[in-house]
């Protein structure tokens, strides 16, 4: 008798355990998704702010009640942003340097990485470890001698200061030598046997093999020059070689009077939509690149 | 011979990148060094042949400079508020979406966003969020509209608004803007290498604590994060590295005078202060306070991979 009845009080006991426990589950997912959309909300909300920000006229935007959506639609601030800041001439010089310096960088990239993965020369691995050490020196200790050596080279305001001295990336050499020694040795023997160039090999064979780290780095490059603001502000601050976050920065200042924030506000988002529009097609490929530099690093 | 025709290959192929490097790379090493070390080094002097002594007078001048240690006070202050807030937000919002499934890769896309932003132009809608448009309360010209959105939510919520970067502001308002803003610039990156440290725990360890019983939290302190250690210590390190370098998120949000409008150079940094040091032609001091700026960085990512050895189980 009493034995049935604590088996029945244990099966009660389990079941209001299992009950309390799918209560207690629900409650923390609850809670999860309450805690992530919040912050997602904190995180889009300044993109959220820049959009409807840029589509209200200056008196809407300084109503002393803030309107969410905005009331009349204000085109006409993006052609006066773009207007304002210059940002036609701003976005042509931004994509010359961004073009030339990725394109010269991959070449140079492949073909250093190519040697440290497959050619056989003296001093290779201590001239890789010294490479990979310059990545641990703050990049300013570089910039003071840098800038005396271009003003000496006469290459102030010009194209070639913003695209030369930041041609050489270990940090893409190492990514890509990692990528080139996966590609098994067997493929770069057979193509030695039948007669093959290196330089075909590495055209026909090892670049495509590591399009997708070539991609990371052109986005990446590319991404670079388009958020570059300190170095151009030093060596090339003049209108015809001003770079778009630079010239962004300038046009804006001015703290005196009152600023036509909508305006602002539509140069800015004129300025970050190509990094939108990078972000929404090739996400895959910033990842990539910076959770690898994150977890091998 | 096949060896040395290699060899003379390897060096055809590496030739770009290394005479690249020699200019750029390692001469700037040794020269820096050098500037650092003669005595109130100028360069537009030294080319016109004036020549200097040996001596550590640039690090006693820059150490002793009020500037400086303004620049190294609020460059560690930010530090210090930054990494920590970043990296506990990072953990819990990188744990939160490990455990969830509806939505996570869209939850996940939506906290990678700000990562793929421009600093500059993302800060100056931050600065105009927390701006105050036409002059606070009223007093002098009556421009006054909106205290800025970050204001009337406070109102909103029954605060006072606050002055947080205009003509007057605080240094703490300021502070605490640019803690904001630095933090949320941060999150993306520290979340997407802790969610990947999370998604390679080997969830044999979660069954085994979830047959024994283990309560979440405790699953949380003695399995999830000794596990996520190393990636918490890259995450730390990175962290403070580039919070030492600091500089363009200021210039986002207070524009290149480097603070609000009456007091222009209050939230300058180390590597502003290096900038400026470059921009009066003062080499010397520049180096000085680039090496410094070197030191303090492999000091802090030494003390992290003591305290790592320590802290860290694989």
């Amino acid at each position: 008798m009493s034995e049935t009845n604590n088996g029945v009080m244990q099966e009660k006991n389990m079941r209001s355990v299992a009950a309390r426990q799918k209560i207690g589950k629900y409650t923390v997912k609850f809670f999860l998704y309450l805690f992530l959309l919040t912050m997602a909300l904190i995180v889009l909300f300044p993109f959220y702010w820049m959009i409807i920000s840029s589509l209200k006229t200056l008196a809407e935007y300084r109503l002393s009640v803030p309107t969410f959506w905005p009331r009349t639609i204000m085109l006409s601030n993006y052609a006066e942003a773009f207007k304002a800041a210059n940002l036609g001439r701003l976005f042509m010089n931004t994509l010359y340097v961004g073009v030339v310096s990725t394109l010269l960088s991959l070449v140079i990239t492949v073909l250093s990485a190519f040697a440290f993965a497959r050619l056989e020369f003296k001093g290779r691995e201590t001239m890789f470890a010294l490479l990979l050490a310059t990545m641990m020196i703050p990049g300013e200790l570089f910039t003071i001698t840098n800038y005396s050596t271009i003003t000496q080279l006469g290459w102030m305001n010009t194209f070639t200061v913003l695209i030369v001295p930041f041609l050489v990336s270990v940090f893409y050499i190492f990514l890509l030598r990692q990528n080139f020694m996966q590609i098994p040795n067997e493929l770069y023997l057979a193509a030695k046997v039948d007669g093959t160039s290196d330089l075909k090999y590495l055209w026909k064979v090892m670049v495509p093999l590591s399009l997708p780290t070539l991609i990371s780095i052109t986005i990446l490059k590319m991404m670079g020059a388009w958020n570059s603001y300190i170095w151009p502000r030093l060596v090339a601050n003049d209108a015809a070689h001003q770079m778009i976050t630079n010239g962004l920065r300038n046009a804006f200042t001015e703290t005196t009077g009152d600023v036509n924030y909508p305006v602002q506000m539509a140069a800015v988002a004129i300025v970050s939509a190509p990094l939108f529009l990078v972000f929404v097609f090739l996400r895959k490929y910033i990842m990539a690149g910076v959770s690898r530099s994150g977890i091998k690093g | 011979m096949v060896d040395s025709k290699q060899q003379w290959k390897a060096w055809l192929y590496l030739a770009p990148a290394i005479v690249l490097l020699l200019v750029f790379t390692v001469w700037p090493i040794i020269n820096t060094v050098r500037m650092a070390f003669l005595e109130g080094y100028r360069g537009l002097e030294a080319v016109g042949g004036v020549s200097y002594s040996f001596g550590l007078g640039n690090f006693t001048k820059v150490i002793h400079y009020h500037k400086f240690i303004n620049c190294l006070k609020t460059t560690i202050l930010l530090c210090v508020l930054t990494v920590p807030i970043s990296t506990f937000l990072a953990l819990l919002i990188a744990v939160a979406l490990n455990n969830i499934k509806f939505l996570q890769k869209g939850l996940q896309t939506v906290f990678f966003l700000p990562y793929v932003t421009n600093s500059i132009a993302i800060g100056m809608v931050f600065a105009a969020m927390f701006n105050i448009v036409g002059s606070f309360y009223g007093t002098e010209n009556e421009l006054i509209a909106t205290a800025g959105i970050i204001n009337n939510l406070i109102e909103f919520f029954g605060g006072q608004p606050v002055n947080w970067i205009n003509y007057g502001s605080s240094y703490t308002a300021n502070i605490v803007v640019m803690t904001v803003y630095i933090v949320w610039n941060a999150l993306p990156f520290k979340i997407l290498i802790l969610l990947g440290g999370l998604q390679s725990i080997n969830t044999q360890y979660y069954d085994a604590a979830k047959i024994d019983g283990t309560p979440r939290r405790r699953v949380f302190s003695r399995i999830t994060v000794p596990l996520l250690s190393p990636m918490l210590a890259y995450v730390i390190i990175t962290g403070f590295i580039s919070g030492f370098k600091e500089y363009s998120s200021i210039v986002g949000i207070f524009g290149e005078g480097m603070g609000p409008a009456d007091d222009p150079g209050r939230l300058n940094t180390m590597v502003g202060f290096i900038y400026d040091a470059l921009s009066t032609n003062s080499q010397g001091r520049a180096s000085a306070a680039a090496l410094i700026l070197f030191g303090i960085i492999l000091v802090v990512t030494l003390i992290n991979t003591q305290v790592g050895k320590k802290r860290i189980h694989y």
